[in-house]
């Protein structure tokens, strides 16, 4: 287990690598530059000269292959690069903005998990029934609502019509202004782990070692407990694992709405203003936890399923 | 209709204005503001950054030579009790105030103002206010590496500074630009100032969540006595307009600033519509067309263009009438704005004949360049192409982001494009953009080229005479309108909703979201402690 663990981690290299050279060639070749992006909204608009000088202080005017060859080296001594608009280093520049996304994340996920599992659970184990159709209603209707409008409907009516939370802003990074995003952020893993977990559940209730269980006089809540969930929990917790991976990615519009200071807004701005260090600092940031989660799920999975064998 | 709306605009702010100074400010509480131009602030070092996002934080923390006075509609000393020139308008005298401290204790002298310069012409770093900067004397030779200090930089003692240009100059319209705020010199080259400001404004920083907020605490050494009133200023990061909009209904912000679907909405609520403060921005909305594109070198393809466009219905519809009318390229509230200049008739008819006149009369296509902004962008373009098509003009869009949109305008890669430019406070600046010698990378993207327009321009640089120079400006912008660079499409009226606790909001024409302050308070209604 452990060589496999070395293994796949040393496996994570040339994608890192593959991913940072994606995005160095992609901010590359897109048209925008940090300076011009100084005078998008027309106000102040950089001079000619000014322009130039900030060019070729960010390295921005020598060829690519300069360029790049520059971005590995920094990188195989694990530097980000400096940002461009704070001139503070790329890794303290993210550093700031991880623990909101870490909250974020597993906050949405836990209210993706503890609703959306038992849900599924219990729609499968009622197939047909009132409680099974309505809860699939709802974990279609969570995978298609928009997040940015399924925010602004809580806002609207958590904040504005009760009273109970506030709107907008991270607050002292408590609950209070947690729970809005993170329901927003939450509602569409949650819905695909029900359907997850309903489907899963349903194909092992037909298993032959579940009718043999049952045969042999075991009681539905041994069934359940013994066979049904801990073979399910394996679906399960490959869903949870890629779910996780890609709320962080996707939490951009959820965080830019309720102004929480993530890595999602930080990336999105940072695009806009084509701060690319940051920008590829913080997308080789968002690769590599999706890479640690689904390796975390994967020796999870060996340790509840005994047929797993890593070699 | 503009001159009426002008006399309307000026009356509403003469009676805002009344009626902040008639009651007595409540010291205390918290202001609760809103940077709505963005997820993030780009840079705590103001100097690194011109964005008005940034500025809207810049205002609380630090302070320049000059502020603009929105009243007086011009620039005023700030840091600075008197400044005094030369006859020849190259060398300014400043006597600065002796009772401003930056908020680390130490007061400002004049060694921290040279500091400022001096750094703004680093030879390592490009910072944008070097643009302004550049004009002093021996500050080019200093940013080359060919003088150790900038010479047109002289302490005469710690609280006179004598400051010498290249040429004539007026240095205010410049220097109030927050990227040129004052910083301690003691303090800035430390890497800690890059996280925690220290400057010479009305508020200390306190804490800056990125993405969030950021917090400032009353300095209590500011320069104004008994200024400024609250204890405390936040100011909420907050890029989405919907999302505004609740927070503010939701009396979690203090103001807002709205965009045309919010206005027609806040109009239309009896209590909302109360508090609704309205500026004529000096932005212009407008198509630039580039004469290398070989239609748009004739002057009467260009007039029927702003024939062929219906600009009042598009300005009704789709701005929601949060806009004024362009009737050239000076806005409402530009000192040199002419009143009598009439816009371009909605007329199809005499676009045609101008067409024809110039020999396309079955047309031709172009290709127009646009972000997606809701107010000069995207939807405004869809509008205008079946107007165009009509005079037999084919249109094809090319959508870019706004940070593109500047780069592609600026090394002219475009047929046309559409864009809100910055056409004021100052009128000769706004207007130098269409001397010849303004090269298409500053700000004359449309290469335009007139000698009348040329000599106009010299001739207002030239005098002292502020009524002959206005009258200057004038002429020039008239000129402008016939010869039709640009399709004037109109000038932003910048709006704001506040809650009936905040007083001191200030009409400032160059950009509504930059507030001084220190001039606001809350009374005691308002729900923030």
């Amino acid at each position: 287990m452990l060589s496999y663990l070395a293994r796949r981690l040393i496996q994570t290299i040339p994608i890192l690598l593959a991913v940072a050279a994606l995005i160095f060639i992609l901010f590359s070749v897109i048209p925008g530059s940090f300076a011009s992006s100084l005078g998008d909204d027309g106000k102040s608009v950089l001079d000619a000269e000014t322009m130039a000088r900030m060019n070729r202080e960010l390295g921005l005017s020598d060829p690519i292959y300069v360029r790049f060859a520059r971005y590995v080296g920094q990188l195989a001594q694990f530097d980000l690069g400096v940002s461009f608009r704070t001139r503070q280093p790329v890794a303290v520049v993210i550093a700031e903005r991880l623990w909101p996304s870490a909250q974020l994340a597993l906050a949405s996920m836990g209210f993706a998990i503890f609703v959306g599992v038992p849900l599924g659970f219990v729609a499968a184990l009622r197939p047909g029934s009132l409680i099974d159709t309505g809860s699939m209603v709802l974990a279609v209707s969570g995978l298609s609502l928009p997040k940015f409008w399924l925010g602004l409907l809580l806002m609207y009516l958590f904040a504005l019509k009760l009273g109970w939370l506030p709107s907008f802003g991270y607050g002292d990074g408590g609950l209070k202004h947690l729970l809005l995003p993170a329901v927003a952020l939450g509602v569409s893993p949650l819905a695909l782990l029900a359907r997850t977990t309903r489907a899963a559940v349903l194909e092992i209730l037909d298993a032959d070692f579940v009718r043999t269980a049952r045969s042999k006089g075991m009681s539905e809540t041994r069934v359940v407990r013994w066979h049904l969930a801990r073979n399910a929990l394996v679906i399960v917790l490959t869903t949870v694992g890629l779910q996780f991976g890609s709320v962080i990615g996707q939490a951009v519009v959820v965080e830019k709405l309720f102004s929480w200071p993530g890595l999602g807004s930080l990336l999105i701005d940072s695009v806009s203003l084509r701060d690319l260090p940051v920008v590829q600092g913080a997308i080789l940031t968002i690769v590599m936890i999706f890479l640690v989660i689904n390796l975390t799920v994967d020796a999870l999975c060996a340790a509840i399923d005994p047929r797993i064998k890593y070699t | 209709m503009l001159r009426k709306v002008a006399i309307v605009a000026a009356l509403s702010l003469a009676a805002f204005a009344a009626q902040a100074q008639a009651q007595t400010p409540r010291k205390g509480g918290t202001i609760r503001f809103t940077a709505p131009y963005g997820s993030s602030f780009a840079s705590l070092d103001i100097h690194s950054t011109n964005r008005t996002q940034d500025e809207i934080w810049a205002k609380a923390i630090h302070r320049q030579l000059y502020n603009w006075d929105s009243v007086a509609n011009k620039p005023v000393p700030e840091l600075a009790t008197s400044v005094t020139a030369s006859p020849d308008g190259k060398v300014h005298t400043f006597k600065l105030r002796q009772d401003a401290y930056f908020h680390h204790g130490r007061q400002m002298t004049a060694d921290d103002v040279i500091y400022t310069f001096t750094r703004m012409m680093s030879p390592k770093v490009a910072y944008p206010g070097s643009r302004y900067a550049r004009g002093i004397k021996g500050a080019l030779a200093y940013q080359k590496g060919e003088a150790k200090e900038i010479a047109g930089l002289k302490k005469i003692d710690d609280f006179t500074l004598e400051m010498t240009f290249d040429e004539k100059t007026d240095p205010g319209f410049g220097f109030m630009n927050s990227y040129l705020s004052i910083y301690p010199a003691d303090e800035a080259e430390k890497d800690s100032f890059q996280s925690k400001p220290i400057g010479l404004g009305p508020y200390k920083f306190v804490e800056y969540v990125p993405g969030s907020r950021m917090v400032g605490e009353r300095w209590e050494k500011f320069y104004k006595p008994g200024k400024p009133y609250a204890d405390r200023i936040v100011i909420a990061i907050m890029g989405e307009a919907a999302a505004r909009d609740v927070a503010f209904r939701n009396k979690e912000i203090d103001a807002s600033v709205l965009g045309p679907a919010q206005y027609v909405a806040y109009k239309a609520d009896a209590a909302l519509s109360k508090n609704l403060l309205e500026v004529a921005e000096v932005f212009t909305r407008n198509m630039g067309m580039n004469p290398t594109f070989k239609p748009f070198a004739d002057k009467r393809v260009r007039q029927a263009i702003n024939h062929a466009i219906d600009t009042d219905l598009i300005i009704k519809r789709l701005v929601k009438d949060k806009a004024f009318r362009a009737t050239s390229w000076l806005p409402a509230s530009s000192p040199a704005y002419d009143d009598t200049l009439k816009p371009y008739a909605y007329d199809p008819e005499k676009a045609k004949a101008l067409l024809k006149e110039a020999g396309y009369a079955d047309g031709f296509e172009f290709e127009w360049t646009t972000s997606a902004n809701e107010s000069w962008g995207q939807p405004i373009v869809e509008a205008v192409i079946p107007m165009l098509a009509k005079v037999n003009i084919k249109v094809k869009v090319k959508p870019v982001e706004g940070t593109v949109l500047s780069e592609v305008v600026r090394k002219g890669e475009y047929q046309a494009y559409i864009w809100s430019n910055t056409t004021g406070p100052d009128p000769y600046e706004a207007l130098k953009c269409f001397h010849s010698k303004t090269p298409q990378s500053q700000c004359n993207y449309v290469l335009y080229n007139n000698p009348a327009v040329d000599k106009l321009l010299d001739e207002a640089n030239a005098t002292d005479d502020q009524a002959k120079r206005i009258g200057l400006l004038k002429q020039v912008n008239k000129i402008l309108l016939d010869d039709a660079p640009v399709w004037f499409f109109n000038y932003n009226k910048a709006v704001m909703a506040y809650q009936p606790w905040l007083h001191g909001l200030q009409a400032n024409a160059t950009e509504l979201a930059l507030q001084y302050y220190e001039d606001l308070w809350v009374d005691d209604s308002s729900p923030a402690k």
